[in-house]
């Protein structure tokens, strides 16, 4: 199976493993995927005052392509603000990475997992200013 | 940079240099059509024709007469399983086989519904082999063909074969079996097992890929297929087409070498696939077995490694060790294995399996270079893995309420 260079790298240096704690206030976890289907992707982020995504991380249980998305998901992911990081869209990763036509559909669990993450973390903050209202 | 050590003998093998040896001479000397009746170039291609023919009828103890030279166990396979539907469907349209067949078997059997047959596919056990008493439970007067494989291909789990023909027999059911992963590396003996029809494969026993066979029974009960491919009535009819002289040579050294070697072998090799389970499971945790390991290949090896995918696996072997996967990704379909579904593994330990094929040119070294490089690979990988996270947290991952996209 013909892989780009890309996604080579990715597999061999995978940029940001790891965890936040998904407790955090400032942390939203996004999984997306299921075992059945062969492909996790758990991706987090910490959001500072400003919105800025300042740190992300990811863990992948999937094959190669899976595993490069998810980690390139993350490169994006760091510096930009929650309305930026909405725009990062699948097709960009498949460029970046070349994905042939079978593996787009990891690109397309990256894209996913991102809005997951975003979408816990804004949930998270809707819950923070609820509480807030409640006192 | 060295190439990586091969160990995915169930999927091909290295001709053996013997083998090309005696195959060489039939290229450019002994070039002859081995149908030409009238010269010397012909009676030598067909001398080096029969001589291979009786070198495989003797390793099944058939007889030459019964032994049809095909393209591969593929085209065995559709010529036994549609060449009898054809050939008896005044008898009976009903086939029993097994869901665990190879491809080429189980394709032939939905071709053959689409036109008329009625299919059974046996279920089988966890361990992979087949329930005799449902085999027998699901004769009919209808039936007119068993076909149940001796080695599987991607487990290698070893069917009863002697049983099955004894109950075939006892019914007057003809028994297929297909035998390419089996010939060459557990006994077969078609008298004994009351086989009728048994194919073959030069490329999985260290010979030539392009040829095959497949045995016919002439005698109690004679066997008639209807043939597949016309022409010019080669192989008493059953298979016309010109022989392609130099593979068949080929496939009878090749068949000869390996039934001579067989017993060593088989020791040598289950000692070997037994020591890289040991440094596995020695070494890792979360390691399943798929498939009996008693009633199993000496070579054969397929493993689930919980919580890694197989083919990232893979993608950290391969510049180390040529292997196999069960995940989806690895498949043509984007299925995981339907052999591991069979078996009742699950999809998620599909995706996580590894098959091994330990093989005639594999050493200890190889085996102990091989475990090492997958348990750093399998470590780094679930390091890199949610699952394994979870796992590690306690989370039971089957309560889990999966978005699946």
């Amino acid at each position: 199976m013909p892989y780009s260079d890309k996604v080579i790298d990715h597999y061999n240096n995978p940029r940001n493993i790891g965890s936040l704690d998904k407790n955090d206030d400032s942390v939203g976890t996004g999984m997306v995927g299921a075992p059945e289907c062969g492909d996790v992707m758990k991706l987090q982020i910490r959001v500072n005052e400003q919105g800025v995504i300042e740190d992300a991380k990811f863990k992948t249980f999937g094959c190669g392509s899976a595993i490069a998305s998810s980690s390139l998901a993350t490169e994006y992911l760091k510096g930009r603000t929650l309305e930026e990081a909405l725009e990062i869209k699948n097709t960009d990763i498949v460029r970046e990475l070349s994905l042939p036509p079978v593996k787009i559909h990891c690109s397309v669990l990256a894209e996913d997992a991102i809005r997951a993450a975003i979408a816990d973390y804004q949930q998270k903050q809707k819950a923070r200013a609820h509480d807030a209202a409640q006192q | 940079m060295t190439k990586a050590i091969y160990m995915d003998n169930n999927a091909t093998t290295p001709v053996d240099p013997a083998v090309l040896e005696a195959m060489l001479p039939y290229f450019t000397e002994k070039f002859g059509n081995a149908a030409s009746r009238n010269h010397a170039y012909g009676w030598e291609a067909e001398e080096g024709v029969e001589h291979a023919r009786a070198q495989i009828a003797q390793a099944i103890n058939a007889d030459p007469k019964e032994i049809v030279f095909t393209s591969g166990a593929t085209e065995s396979n559709n010529l036994a399983l549609k060449g009898v539907a054809q050939m008896y469907r005044e008898k009976g349209n009903h086939i029993i086989t097994v869901a665990t067949e190879h491809k080429c078997v189980l394709d032939s059997a939905h071709y053959l519904e689409t036109q008329g047959a009625r299919v059974t596919y046996l279920d089988v056990k966890p361990d992979g082999l087949i329930d005799l008493a449902a085999l027998e439970a699901a004769i009919t007067p209808e039936t007119i063909l068993i076909s149940v494989m001796a080695a599987n291909n991607e487990i290698g789990v070893l069917q009863p074969i002697a049983e099955i023909g004894r109950i075939a027999r006892a019914h007057g059911v003809l028994f297929h079996t297909d035998a390419a992963q089996a010939l060459g590396k557990v006994p077969l003996d078609v008298q004994a097992m009351h086989v009728d029809l048994m194919s073959m494969s030069a490329h999985k026993v260290y010979g030539p890929k392009g040829v095959g066979a497949l045995y016919v029974r002439r005698k109690n009960p004679r066997v008639r297929l209807e043939a597949q491919l016309h022409g010019g009535g080669h192989e008493r009819g059953m298979r016309s087409g010109t022989l392609y002289v130099p593979l068949i040579v080929g496939f009878g050294a090749a068949v000869e070498l390996a039934v001579a070697g067989m017993t060593e072998e088989a020791e040598r090799t289950r000692n070997l696939r037994d020591r890289l389970l040991a440094n596995l499971t020695g070494g890792l945790a979360e390691v399943q077995v798929n498939g009996s390991l008693e009633h199993r290949l000496p070579g054969n090896l397929n493993l689930s490694f919980a919580f890694v995918e197989g083919e990232a696996l893979l993608m950290g072997l391969n510049d180390t060790v040529a292997l196999s996967s069960g995940s989806a990704c690895t498949s043509a379909s984007l299925e995981p294995s339907y052999v591991l579904k069979a078996l009742g593994v699950g999809d998620e330990l599909a995706h996580s399996s590894l098959r091994f094929g330990i093989g005639r040119f594999n050493t200890e070294a190889d085996v102990d270079r091989v475990s090492e490089r997958i348990i750093a690979v399998v470590n780094r990988l679930r390091e890199m893995s949610p699952l394994w996270e979870m796992h590690q947290e306690g989370i039971d991952l089957k309560q889990v309420a999966w978005t699946a996209h």
